[in-house]
């Protein structure tokens, strides 16, 4: 491959290890790195060199990871995966609710990084919308608002089809309680987060194989859920 | 149903609060009689032991039983208070002992006799004041009255009966109690009063005498039925208010009555009480303040007649106009008053009647849309012309004053004497003339009259033809003569009055000056010690008095501390009087209702619902206080508690924001050493699956990054544990709970534990029926964390590990157990204290896993056990207390 039509992921991050190590990781599997080690430095590469990915550390010594989210997100739609430690759950929320795209919690693990990278990249640069989405035995025609399971239709009531519409379009993207609720539920219903808890039982018991162990519809615990469709 | 029909929301709430109020505090009923001998205290003694036989606590406080053997009788049996034995001007009286029956709390206590005055040195001066503080400590109340006894029905009972009643009892007090009637018909009262079953028999005779003549029982007694019946009527009418059953509703009347400092005006306010209650209207009792101010006589007579109005319940105004119709309309009109009251004008002189009558006259004129009520005033004179009707009566401090114009006039006499053969005796009218104005700069208008009418006498007799007589000859001199007189009169009136106004000027101008100083010096007060010096000065000026403020202490029984630097150090005694203000956010001490033996006056500062603090005054003599003074101390006690208040805020304010700036110094910390421990951990374990990701390994290599992997999930784990247990710490722990699927946080806790239980066979047992709970994902996922991760390490391999989860009596119960060797024997507990470490786990472990289970558990109202199963293993159950979710919205398909 040509070197320029490597994907370009731009590393924000403070701590030179963690940017030398990255930088070798990613380099490794396809791609071209960039790094700034501060927030300003940042939002200039960013603006300058239009990277395809951004991996961005949310605990910057200054504090100003969700500034640089918030400038970015000003004049770009580019992927954002957030670096996050591991109590931090309200700064992970914030940061999804900011325009975010995904999170891994320190200490990560490489292949999920990359994972991640690759889901990021594959909804930025696939198709707008697909009205047929399909996740293990599930699939989900938008179009004629149709669920069925191993071939089988699923009777879904209004709401919970909406919640699995919502989530599914979205798929391999984490959307937090709020986002969920809101668009559900309507706005002022932003905190009912046992709505949520009783529906999604519902649909995993309706969709998943073994519901107490779901594959389809994931809990990203304290925030949010990531509905994971087939690559 | 008619929109008339429709109950009304306020009465609802208002009759709703009213049940609540009788709930929360305790229940008075009153057994309510025409006079004495009717058989009260018997009746009353056998509903208290109806109460006793259905198994309420029922003590006998006080039983007044004349002597009669069948009450006597009744009362024996029931459980009684020992009364209060005190030495009254060397007698020995029983009273009734209100701190034992505060001690002792019964349900129901009985105290007869609700009119009684208690001896002096008493806490209230009345019974029925200890009477409220039993209903206010949530004690239900027996008690018995006599129709006589009621505030605003004494003055009828004196027209019947000819005899005053001393001990009366304000209807305020009786506003919220339930009344028994208990009836007689008055020939067999008379009966039973001839058979000696009433009084003592020596004494029947002379109280037969005086008060059981058969007219005056029909007229008490119809006194007392037509009281009942309003009463019942009235509960009845509040009752329809709310329940929409038609009828009456509130009359929207206001009334405002003038009060004056006349002695009239005491049955002027009762006659008002009366048809307030009648039509349900609220009312107000108004004093127009003169300019002038007034004897002490007049004040304390106006002190009187104003308590009287606050007892039966009117509202309060003060105001000062030199025009009384004028401020009396003026008031009245801010009071959206309906209907006012007044007294007739007095019958005396002519000059009284004009002055009367043309008061009236325009005050009826300018009341516009007022309805005026001119009701025949009791008593002595001059009503309606209050302020200017008539001169003082010297105060025996003004004596002097009289003899010092005697002798001046005197003076100027011997002065004209020398003068009279250089000049003509008209021109000595001019030196009296003078001397009357010099002396009405200084003097009241008293003196000055006597001033004027001795000159005039004084020139006639010595200085006009002929001498030393009081004949006088000549028209001319007879002329002269009368009008010295008026205009002496009349000029040293006028001086005097003008004198008066300034001085009254002078004084309102003061009350408003140290008002604002005060004010203004706790406005700009840097701090409390300073602050709390300026009300000391401030007031202690103001009043001439000395001032000591008690400030709340949580530390003292009586919840208040004297302040070192008051100006009057509170003795002992005093320092009770405070205590008690301020407990019961009342005034009490001198010239109050509440223990007025005391030397000083105690004032709560209140703000809001609140008390701030105790202001007591003690005053070096015995005049009592003004209204003027009266409304300057409330407004500056007002502004002294909301000065302490926002002090006591900004406290708690610098506290908050020291104890945030700490929390958030130790937050910053904790994160950067997390930070610090985990960015070389991230290296570690991203670099072992970086390797993995970049392409085939020899099995041996697989090997060792799975070591790198599992060492550095177990490093993290401990660097969590560590990071916990220092927020756990310091406090600065943050519960942030939300509704949860539990199976969700035991999944995570499983992930997070990686493979740590993949050697042992694993059982989860939560039901897909359980609903959300309210938790902490984090706080709960760690609970797991370590108990699971505990039970891996202490178990051997191929052993069972249960976890389970239920709901039970608002609880939830989360179970982690093994059938590994048990817990060690001793104490189970133990292990949740810090660093104790189980005896296998030598090679692993800090002991610090059980701790912040509990620290966890703990932090969300929640608590732990340890036990050994019966079948072998170890069991740790954690109860988190839970509440069901609310409902869901129904969906329509």
């Amino acid at each position: 491959m040509n070197p320029a039509d490597k994907p370009l992921v731009l590393i924000v991050d403070d701590e030179p290890q963690i940017r030398r190590l990255l930088t070798v990781l990613l380099e490794a599997n396809g791609y071209r790195v960039l790094t700034a080690a501060g927030a300003r430095e940042g939002v200039v590469l960013a603006a300058q060199h239009r990277p395809a990915v951004m991996i961005l550390d949310l605990g910057l010594p200054d504090g100003s990871g969700r500034d640089v989210l918030r400038q970015v997100r000003e004049w770009s739609t580019l992927p954002v995966i957030v670096l996050s430690v591991q109590d931090d759950e309200a700064g992970k929320v914030a940061a999804l609710d900011a325009g975010a795209d995904d999170y891994v919690t320190k200490p990560f693990n490489a292949e999920e990084l990359l994972a991640r990278l690759r889901a990021a990249r594959r909804r930025a640069t696939g198709p707008e919308e697909t009205a047929v989405i399909c996740a293990r035995q599930v699939v989900v025609d938008l179009a004629s608002r149709r669920v069925t399971t191993g071939g089988q239709e699923v009777k879904l009531s209004k709401t919970e089809y909406d919640l699995l519409r919502l989530l599914a379009r979205h798929a391999g993207k984490v959307l937090t309680h709020r986002q969920l609720l809101r668009e559900v539920w309507g706005p002022g219903h932003e905190n009912d987060t046992h709505y949520l808890r009783v529906y999604i039982a519902h649909l995993r018991e309706k969709l998943e194989i073994h519901p107490d162990a779901p594959e389809i519809i994931l809990t990203e615990t304290g925030v949010g859920y990531r509905f994971v469709a087939n690559e | 149903m008619t929109e008339r029909e429709r109950p009304n929301p306020d009465a609802l709430l208002a009759a709703l609060q009213r049940d609540e109020a009788r709930g929360r505090p305790g229940r008075l009923k009153v057994f309510l009689g025409m006079c004495a001998g009717v058989g009260k205290t018997y009746a009353m003694l056998e509903a208290a032991r109806r109460e006793l036989a259905a198994g309420n606590d029922v003590v006998v406080g006080y039983l007044e039983t004349h002597g009669r053997a069948e009450t006597d009788a009744l009362a024996t049996g029931l459980p009684a208070l020992a009364p209060r034995i005190v030495n009254y001007r060397g007698i020995a009286l029983r009273e009734f002992d209100l701190d034992t029956a505060l001690a002792r709390h019964p349900k129901l206590v009985l105290v007869d006799e609700f009119a009684h005055s208690n001896p002096p040195d008493f806490r209230h001066p009345k019974r029925y004041q200890d009477v409220q503080e039993l209903l206010a400590a949530g004690c239900d109340v027996f008690t018995t009255l006599n129709i006589q006894h009621l505030e605003s029905r004494a003055e009828a009972v004196a027209q019947i009966t000819g005899v005053i009643v001393q001990e009366t009892v304000p209807d305020t007090a009786l506003a919220e109690a339930e009344f028994e009637l208990v009836d007689l018909p008055p020939d067999e009262l008379r009966a039973r009063l001839a058979a000696g079953k009433v009084y003592l028999p020596e004494r029947a005779a002379t109280a037969q005498d005086r008060f059981f003549r058969a007219a005056n029982l029909s007229a008490l007694r119809e006194l007392a039925l037509r009281f009942t019946a309003e009463h019942v009527g009235q509960d009845v009418l509040a009752r329809r208010g709310a329940h929409g059953t038609g009828g009456p509703w509130k009359s929207g009347h206001r009334l405002l009555v003038a009060v004056s400092a006349s002695p009239t005006s005491a049955s002027l306010v009762r006659w008002t009480r009366r048809l307030a209650g009648e039509l349900h209207a609220t009312w107000v009792a108004a004093y127009v303040e003169p300019p002038r101010p007034l004897s002490p006589e007049a004040q304390a007579r106006l002190a009187r007649n104003l308590g009287l109005a606050r007892e039966l319940g009117a509202e309060l105004i003060t105001t000062t106009d030199e025009d009384w119709v004028r401020g009396l309309l003026r008031t009245a009109r801010e009071q959206n008053a309906t209907q006012l009251v007044l007294g007739k004008p007095a019958t005396g002189t002519l000059l009284e009647r004009w002055r009367g009558g043309s008061v009236l006259h325009r005050l009826i004129r300018d009341s516009g849309g007022i309805d005026v009520h001119v009701v025949r005033a009791e008593g002595a004179p001059a009503a309606v012309a209050g302020p200017r009707a008539r001169l003082e009566p010297p105060a025996p401090g003004e004596w002097p004053v009289y003899g010092w114009v005697a002798g001046i006039i005197a003076g100027v006499t011997a002065l004209n004497a020398l003068l009279d053969p250089f000049v003509g005796f008209y021109a000595l009218a001019l030196t009296y003339l003078c001397a009357v104005m010099v002396l009405a700069l200084f003097v009241g208008r008293g003196p000055v009259f006597l001033a004027a009418t001795l000159s005039a006498l004084l020139w006639d007799y010595f200085f006009l033809p002929p001498r030393f007589t009081f004949f006088i000859t000549s028209f001319q001199d007879g002329l002269m003569f009368a009008m010295y007189f008026v205009v002496a009169l009349v000029l040293g009136q006028l001086t005097a009055r003008i004198r008066a106004q300034q001085t009254a000027e002078r004084q309102r101008e003061q009350r408003a000056t140290s008002l604002y100083l005060l004010t203004r010096d706790l406005a700009e007060a840097p701090d409390l010690a300073e602050l709390l010096a300026v009300v000391i000065r401030q007031v202690g000026r103001a009043f001439r008095a000395e001032v000591a403020l008690s400030l709340p202490d949580e530390s003292q029984a009586a919840g208040v501390t004297a302040y070192f630097a008051s100006s009057w150090s509170l003795p002992d005694k005093e320092q009770t009087v405070a205590a008690w203000a301020y407990q019961h956010r009342q005034a009490a001490g001198r010239g109050t209702d509440n223990l007025p033996a005391a030397d000083g006056l105690h004032l709560p500062l209140l703000a809001g619902p609140r008390a701030t603090g105790v202001l007591s005054l003690h005053f070096p003599d015995a005049t009592p206080l003004s209204p003027a003074q009266r409304d300057l101390l409330e407004a500056s006690t007002r502004q002294i508690a909301l000065v302490l208040d926002r002090e006591r805020l900004r406290d708690a304010e610098s506290q908050a924001r020291l104890l945030a700036e700490s929390e958030r110094l130790g937050t910053m910390l904790l994160n950067s050493v997390s930070h610090e421990l985990r960015t070389p951990l991230a290296a570690i374990s991203s670099a072992a699956g970086g390797l993995r990701a970049a392409g085939e390994l020899n099995p041996v290599q697989t090997a060792l990054t799975r070591e790198l992997d599992e060492a550095t999930g177990r490093l993290n784990r401990l660097v969590r544990n560590l990071l916990d247990l220092s927020r756990l710490e310091a406090g600065h722990l943050r519960v942030n709970p939300d509704w949860h699927d539990l199976r969700d946080l035991v999944r995570a806790a499983l992930h997070s534990l990686g493979g740590a239980l993949d050697r042992h066979e694993l059982r989860l047992d939560v039901p897909p029926e359980l609903p959300p709970v309210r938790v902490d994902a984090v706080l709960t996922e760690q609970i797991l964390v370590n108990l699971l991760g505990n039970a891996a390490v202490h178990t051997p391999p191929g052993t069972r590990v249960d976890c389970s989860a239920r709901v039970l009596d608002g609880w939830l119960v989360l179970c982690v157990g093994d059938n590994g060797p048990g817990l060690p024997p001793g104490d189970p507990m133990r292990w949740f204290d810090r660093f104790q470490r189980g005896p296998e786990a030598a090679a692993g472990g800090t002991g610090i896993g059980l701790s912040l289970v509990q620290g966890f558990a703990a932090a969300q109202g929640g608590t732990v056990r340890a036990e050994n199963r019966p079948a072998g293993g170890a069991l740790f159950t954690i109860r988190l207390p839970h509440t069901p979710p609310p409902a869901l919205p129904e969906e329509t398909p």
